[in-house]
């Protein structure tokens, strides 16, 4: 089923009737999402875009039955959204928010521990442009025609840059499972690994491509996991190699503080776990072409 | 965000960390009014800029009177002080910290970051104090302790002994070194900080526990919760052009080259800096518009790309998605007519609306250089840099 999200998958909006929750939630019910209601604190008991609106998220789940959700709540609030919909048993959560602090996101993967592994929803994000299994189901804000449907899957920290890759692939006809946004942020829901994990799982995903970028250990810690762990082919673009040291390059997370996390070393580190590097961002489309031919002349 | 040394100090000294007695002097009669407040026979002289090896680049000085207060103060003020961090233009420096100087007895490092692996506050501390940690961490590695404070319920103080002891510190000081560690964390913590340096932390021949130096950052997301930080922003310690695009909103980065950048998104930001210097080129800056590129936001983000005399030809690359090309296109072209732009203007569209973009772009008679792809969009916007400076 891709990963995470499908044409069936139940999904609530959280911050549903704001103007970006309202535009965004229309356009993913355009792409065929299964949209089932949403939440806004107060306006519990309306109705918006046809879909009931709920006081709070268990309230939701409740009635509706959703296990996906998006937060397009704004910063201050956004990290109780999140706690929130773990604590409603939500099963996958997108948080769209740029700009949650640092700290907030501490305290919410500390929360999130609360529950054994198994029952523990899986949260993407923040500061994503959202999860998209093409064909099926949108939980995002991307262009959704960008992308065709088929067995590749991306992992991005960037919007832009995975609409990108995208479309550098669907120029080739190389088609997407599912892309997952992971976010700018330095403390963020998932990992590169954690969701390199997933697609190694899924049948319906042949290889990975991975669109990185400066700071942080979350790339080498994924080349090691594909390395030891993966069949699955795993191709890469790291962005920022003409980044300065120390300096802020527009996500929070992206600057370079200690050892191994500028863009050079994070190539050395992913090109000696055997990950196939893209020597240019105009390259992205064409490496996954390559990757996937000798994929087809080894079967 | 970062703050100068006597901000920091202060903020932390709130929090129960001990700090010498000093005072802020912007003018070389003010300096040596402060010495004679705070009395005692030796001071130093601390140029306030934001960066650290200050003492190497001369912007630290001892003084014993008056007349050694006034000099260092009249040098001082006014210059640009150059530190390895700086680079070579360095930074301005408009006010001095005057301080009494102490005998140190011992050094030692700690400081506090937001680690990412470990996704929690961590305590780093070393008894090998008044080195750079990156020098600690070459020479004396096995110094280096770390400590992860569990978010749920904060720095415990059995943690904070574990640091005492860990660094020797002798038992008549055990107390009050625990509690300058604790109090440290709980700044951290309580003023959403991402960085807190205390380098070094001094035991003096006094037997007094002092922060002799301190450094501290915070998290600009975290800023609208604490407008007593942002009220701390030293704008004279940025990069002009830097101010000038912050305070409109945008997110730009000053970088040496000749082709200004205008993009949508970070990611896509950083891959066209790539691509511009894989085909040969050199960017003059980082810049992401944001979301929803209105005719407005471009406009305003050619003004700020304009503001770099560096820059040769413009590059606007912009993958929309929410945003349409259209809409875009249309913001580049009243951009160039209204600032009267005469250098080339390279502009690749791509997403939602490009054709009706391109068409845009085409009808308004602008000689406007459109790209296909990223590729040729970077090797286009190098040619066009390189015969620009050619013709000048």
């Amino acid at each position: 089923m891709a990963i995470f999200i499908n044409e069936n998958t139940p999904i609530l909006i959280q911050g549903f009737t704001g103007r970006i929750g309202t535009f965004h939630s229309q356009e993913m019910i355009d792409y065929g999402s299964n949209v089932v209601g949403g939440v806004t604190p107060g306006k519990g008991g309306t109705t918006h875009l046809g879909r009931p609106v709920f006081n709070t998220v268990k309230g939701a789940v409740v009635e509706t039955g959703a296990e996906a959700s998006i937060v397009f709540v704004p910063p201050p609030f956004a990290a109780d959204a999140i706690m929130e919909a773990a604590d409603a048993g939500i099963k996958y959560c997108v948080c769209i928010t740029d700009g949650i602090p640092a700290q907030d996101m501490i305290r919410v993967k500390r929360y999130m521990r609360r529950y054994k592994k198994e029952a523990r929803m899986k949260l993407t994000g923040p500061n994503c442009a959202g999860t998209i299994s093409p064909g099926r189901a949108m939980l995002g804000i991307m262009p959704g025609h960008i992308y065709k449907a088929g067995r590749v899957g991306i992992i991005g920290r960037s919007g832009t840059l995975g609409y990108e890759a995208a479309s550098q692939m669907k120029a080739l006809g190389i088609g997407v499972s599912t892309s997952v946004g992971i976010g700018g942020d330095p403390i963020n829901g998932s990992s590169f690994r954690d969701i390199l994990e997933e697609f190694e799982k899924d049948p319906e995903t042949d290889m990975v491509l991975m669109i990185g970028e400066i700071g942080g250990p979350q790339e080498a810690e994924a080349g090691q996991y594909a390395a030891q762990h993966m069949k699955k082919p795993v191709a890469a673009y790291i962005a920022g190699l003409s980044a300065p040291k120390g300096r802020r390059m527009g996500h929070a997370g992206a600057i370079v503080s200690s050892f191994g996390e500028s863009a050079a070393e994070k190539v050395e580190i992913l090109k000696a776990a055997g990950v196939t590097i893209c020597p240019t961002p105009a390259d992205m489309g064409n490496t996954v072409a390559q990757v996937l031919a000798t994929l087809k002349k080894v079967a | 965000m970062d703050i100068h040394e006597y901000q920091a100090k202060e903020l932390l000294a709130k929090f129960g960390v001990p700090i010498p007695r000093g005072g802020l002097a912007y003018s070389p009669e003010q300096a040596t009014y402060r010495a004679n407040e705070i009395g005692g026979s030796k001071w130093v002289v601390k140029a306030q800029i934001h960066s650290g090896a200050r003492g190497k680049a001369g912007g630290i000085k001892l003084c014993r009177n008056d007349h050694d207060l006034w000099s260092a103060a009249d040098e001082l003020l006014g210059k640009r002080l150059a530190t390895i961090q700086t680079g070579p233009q360095g930074k301005l420096v408009s006010r001095l910290y005057i301080e009494e100087a102490t005998d140190i007895d011992r050094e030692f490092y700690l400081s506090y970051v937001m680690d990412r692996a470990a996704e929690r506050i961590v305590v780093v501390a070393s008894a090998a104090g008044g080195m750079e940690i990156e020098e600690i961490s070459k020479k004396e590695p096995d110094s280096i302790l770390r400590v992860a404070v569990d978010p749920a319920v904060g720095m415990q103080a059995f943690q904070a002994r574990e640091i005492v002891f860990g660094l020797g510190i002798e038992p008549d000081l055990v107390q009050r070194v625990e509690r300058l560690i604790l109090g440290a964390y709980r700044a951290f913590r309580d003023l959403d900080a991402t960085m807190v340096e205390i380098n070094p932390l001094v035991i003096t021949k006094d037997r007094n526990v002092l922060a002799l130096d301190a450094k501290m950052s915070f998290d600009e997301n975290a800023l609208f919760r604490r407008p007593q930080i942002s009220e701390l922003r030293d704008k004279s310690q940025e990069d002009p052009r830097e101010t000038y695009a912050s305070d409109r909103g945008l997110s730009y980065v000053g970088l040496d080259g000749d082709i200004g950048c205008v993009v949508n998104g970070a990611g896509l930001a950083m891959a066209t800096l790539d691509m511009i210097k894989l085909a040969g080129g050199e960017p003059a800056n980082f810049l992401d518009i944001g979301g929803g590129a209105s005719p407005e936001r471009v406009q305003k983000s050619f003004r700020a790309v304009l503001k770099d005399k560096n820059v040769k030809a413009l590059l606007v690359n912009v993958f929309a998605g929410i945003n349409r090309c259209d809409w875009v296109a249309k913001g580049v072209v009243e951009a160039i007519r209204e600032i009267d732009i005469k250098m080339p203007v390279v502009v690749r569209l791509a997403g939602t609306n490009h054709e009706e973009g391109r068409k845009i772009l085409e009808q308004s008679n602008l000689p406007i250089i459109t790209a296909e792809n990223l590729r040729e969009a970077a090797e286009k916007a190098v040619a066009a840099a390189k015969s620009a400076k050619a013709a000048a």
